[in-house]
């Protein structure tokens, strides 16, 4: 099916033959709703769920205000938070039941809502087809669904918050018997129901969202465009979708066993439980490790899929604002291909003191230490790309470095945790914390606000303003590393992930302070994100508008469209490709386009 | 970086790519299963109990409908519309009896006292009626789908010589019995 068949077929169902499929220029009957809401149109799609995921960092943004706030005064009362929080607060101090609460969702929601949907959502979405050259995705219609499927998990996620006994409150990685037991906790019962439910929508969403992504990618290119002549970001999110849909169907086979064992009485994970107040449990012969397994099994390619989108995106940034090609391009796709390899064979790194077979668990400490080489060589290769290049510090750029900065900080200390030996005293305390909050959770921010500095022009047909943007920048750079470095400290020293209170803690009095410094920080950091929001949507309506097409000087199809591309992407033909895409300071000019037929008096590359 | 312009074989269609790649994702899910299944079966306290015989013809049923379904397929290609509507209607028909043999064996389990869930059961039986239940919900995906077709194909006014829905289902028809005789292998042998 070509292009043009796959943007025609819902109204035409394939009947209506077009001599030059070519010719756009008929106009589609476009209402509010159809344009705004149930758009079948790739561009409005990323939009949504960039709002969406937004929307959902702010919450989950806050919950770790409110969390770092008790961690921070333990002693104090704030009598504001009983008015926004009600009995989760009585007395001005959030409960030890509202404060497990809030640390699942903040895990839950930043993971899954922000990071794998509202980034590779939103840059797939967005980038795919204009960057390989298509009018639209392989199926417009299973892309609004999964955005939809997304809105529903989102809502129900949302609702879990105002249930009586409030949401689940057992970690985001949702272990048995804390989630399978309705009367283990206050957030197992009803919070519980609704928190599968909505991961449940949400695989659904991944799923027919990476199934089109793939599709796309493989079968839409424009003439000319071989798979080695793709940007970075589409092998990127290429990769990133082929771990999501071979990863998530486990996860969900997982999450039905829980189903069963919750509401149908089998004992896949239950065994000799007693439960205070209800006695003793009939179940026998369960293992609580088999969803572990289960888990992690998604668990850590989930933390690719978060990544690489990242990667690929401040690959493309940092070549076209060093006026250089990237640096080793197919090391940097053969550097993905292994990551996306190793990811599904390390899942026990992070159940090394679950009772593990000692050598099965050194199989997974090579296997886990194996990452640190196509990471070094990503690495290597963007601090090539920067050397002596000619470089614009636009704020696209600056949150490109501020990845790499962050991924190479956090990947470090992955090598310490991938040790079997060494992480029976690391693991589960703050070490860990600090290690996936660079790495995956920061430095992937990173990447995603460097795609919406540096992809805002083609979204929107307006500038962001440079002067917040930076501001955003070196608050939000220097308060992550203010609030994370320290917790490599405590971790060594041994203080623990979860505990609600580190000041009756004799171990950890010591702490007192610099969780104090921690926290405050927290909340200037996310102070300044509220910057960023106001930026955002300032631009959106009243940013400096855009007037030329190209205002990067960049080689991707991406900037061959209008400024502001309508459904279809391209007025008239989909321009043909010729070249890779990082041709950048060759021969004297100082980029040329892909779409640029190679000239007789060209070197080759 | 070659600068010869890539020429682009007859690609497959992108709706049969997306359906290899969902296949793709449905095999991952099952073989999180079984291999759960595995894991569980090494552990103690595994009851182990014959398969119901119902299995057998219910293997042989679907065995069947993935004949049918590949007739029909060829049927709509000759044109031969009336044999093509029989025979869809006859592989749904079979699909729909796959999945009542499918519950007579779970009922034949129980009536043997082994319980599929609820506090008494154990997770080998447990998982038997997990596995088998999503493949069921899965072929009855499929027979949702062949009910769409045989409405279309009695419907519509429009003639519609576009193979790509037959042979949609039917590759995902083929699909769903291959798993199913992976699983019925894997209850039998394997583990």
């Amino acid at each position: 099916m070509s292009n043009e068949a796959v943007l025609h077929a819902p109204a035409e169902a394939g009947l209506h033959h077009e001599a030059h499929g070519d010719h756009h220029h008929e106009h589609h009957h476009e209402t509010f709703i159809s344009k705004y809401v149930f758009s079948m149109d790739h561009k409005m799609i990323a939009k949504q769920f960039l709002i969406t995921g937004m929307v959902w960092a702010v919450l989950g943004g806050l919950m770790s205000v409110l969390f770092r706030l008790q961690l921070g005064y333990p002693e104090a009362s704030f009598p504001w938070l009983e008015d926004i929080l009600g009995k989760w607060a009585e007395g001005g101090k959030i409960t030890p039941d509202a404060y497990y609460a809030l640390v699942t969702t903040h895990g839950t929601v930043l993971v899954f809502f922000v990071l794998t949907a509202g980034l590779s959502g939103t840059f797939a979405n967005f980038l795919i087809p204009l960057q390989i050259g298509a009018r639209d995705m392989a199926s417009p219609f299973m892309n609004m669904l999964s955005y939809w499927f997304f809105f529903a998990a989102s809502i129900v996620m949302l609702s879990s918050m105002f249930v009586e006994f409030g949401p689940f409150s057992g970690g985001w990685t949702a272990y048995p018997p804390l989630s399978a037991l309705a009367s283990a906790s206050p957030g197992s019962g009803t919070g519980m129901d609704l928190w599968l439910i909505a991961m449940a929508l949400f695989v659904v969403s991944s799923l027919l969202g990476g199934l089109n992504y793939i599709a796309t990618i493989l079968n839409m290119r424009t003439k000319g465009m071989s798979m080695t002549r793709l940007p970075l970001t589409i092998w990127a999110l290429f990769f990133t979708a082929v771990l999501g849909v071979l990863s998530f169907p486990v996860l969900f086979s997982g999450f039905i066993l829980l189903i069963f064992d919750r509401n149908f009485g089998t004992s896949f994970y239950l065994s000799d439980i007693f439960i205070n107040g209800v006695g003793a449990l009939p179940n026998e012969g369960g293992s609580a490790i088999l969803y572990q397994h289960l888990f992690w099994f998604l668990g850590h390619p989930e933390v690719y899929i978060i990544l690489l989108p990242a990667m690929g995106m401040a690959s493309e940034i940092l070549s076209v604002n060093s006026r250089k090609p990237i640096f080793g391009y197919m090391a940097m796709v053969g550097s993905l291909f292994a990551i996306a390899i190793l990811a599904f064979l390390v899942w026990a790194h992070h159940m090394f003191v679950t009772g593990l077979n000692p050598f099965l668990g050194s199989v997974f400490v090579l296997l886990t230490l194996l990452i640190a080489v196509p990471s070094a060589i990503k690495v290597f290769n963007w601090l090539t790309t920067l050397w002596r290049g000619n470089i614009r510090f636009t704020p696209g750029m600056m949150f490109s470095i501020g990845f790499v900065s962050l991924f190479i900080s956090g990947g470090l200390t992955g090598i310490w945790l991938g040790n079997s030996a060494l992480d029976i005293h690391l693991h589960d305390t703050y070490f860990v914390i600090a290690h996936f909050h660079i790495v995956m959770g920061v430095a992937s921010m990173f990447g995603m606000f460097a795609g919406i500095y540096h992809w805002f022009p083609k979204m929107y047909g307006r500038y962001m303003n440079n002067t917040l943007s930076y501001l955003h920048f070196w608050i939000t750079l220097a308060g992550a590393y203010m609030i994370f470095w320290p917790m490599h400290y405590q971790g060594l020293a041994g203080m623990p992930r979860r505990y609600y209170d580190y000041s009756v803690w004799e171990s950890f009095k010591q702490f007192a302070e610099l969780n104090r410094f921690i926290s405050t920080v927290a909340m200037i950091v996310f102070a300044a994100q509220l910057l960023f929001l106001f930026n955002f949507f300032y631009s959106v309506f009243k940013g400096r508008k855009v007037t030329t097409q190209n205002p990067y000087g960049s080689n991707t199809l991406e900037w061959t469209t209008p400024v502001n591309p309508g459904h279809g992407n391209w007025v008239g033909e989909i321009p043909e490709v010729h070249r890779w895409a990082y041709d950048y300071g060759k021969d004297g000019k100082e980029f040329i386009s892909q779409t640029t037929p190679v000239g007789a008096d060209e070197s080759s590359h | 970086m070659s600068t010869i312009a890539n020429e682009a074989p007859k690609r497959i269609h992108p709706h049969k790519f997306t359906l290899w790649v969902a296949m793709g994702s449905i095999i991952m899910m099952f073989a999180g299963l079984t291999s759960a299944y595995i894991v569980k079966k090494n552990q103690s306290s595994w009851l182990e109990f014959d398969l119901p015989v119902v299995f057998m013809y219910s293997t042989l049923v679907i065995m069947l409908s993935s004949v049918t379904v590949h007739l029909a397929a060829k049927a709509f290609k000759a044109r031969e519309m009336s044999r093509y509507r029989m025979l869809i209607t006859v592989t749904a028909i079979l699909g729909l009896a796959f999945m009542g043999l499918q519950i007579l064996g779970f009922m034949d389990l129980e009536a043997r006292n082994i319980a599929l869930t609820g506090a008494r059961s154990n997770s080998a039986a447990s998982f038997l009626l997990v596995i088998t239940g999503l493949h069921m919900l899965h072929v009855l995906g499929g027979v949702i789908a062949l009910m769409v077709m045989f409405i279309k194909a009695y419907v519509s006014s429009v003639k519609n010589y576009s193979s790509l829905s037959i042979e949609l289902v039917g590759t995902y028809w083929h699909f769903v019995d291959i798993l199913w005789i992976y699983l019925f292998i894997f209850y039998n042998w394997i583990s």
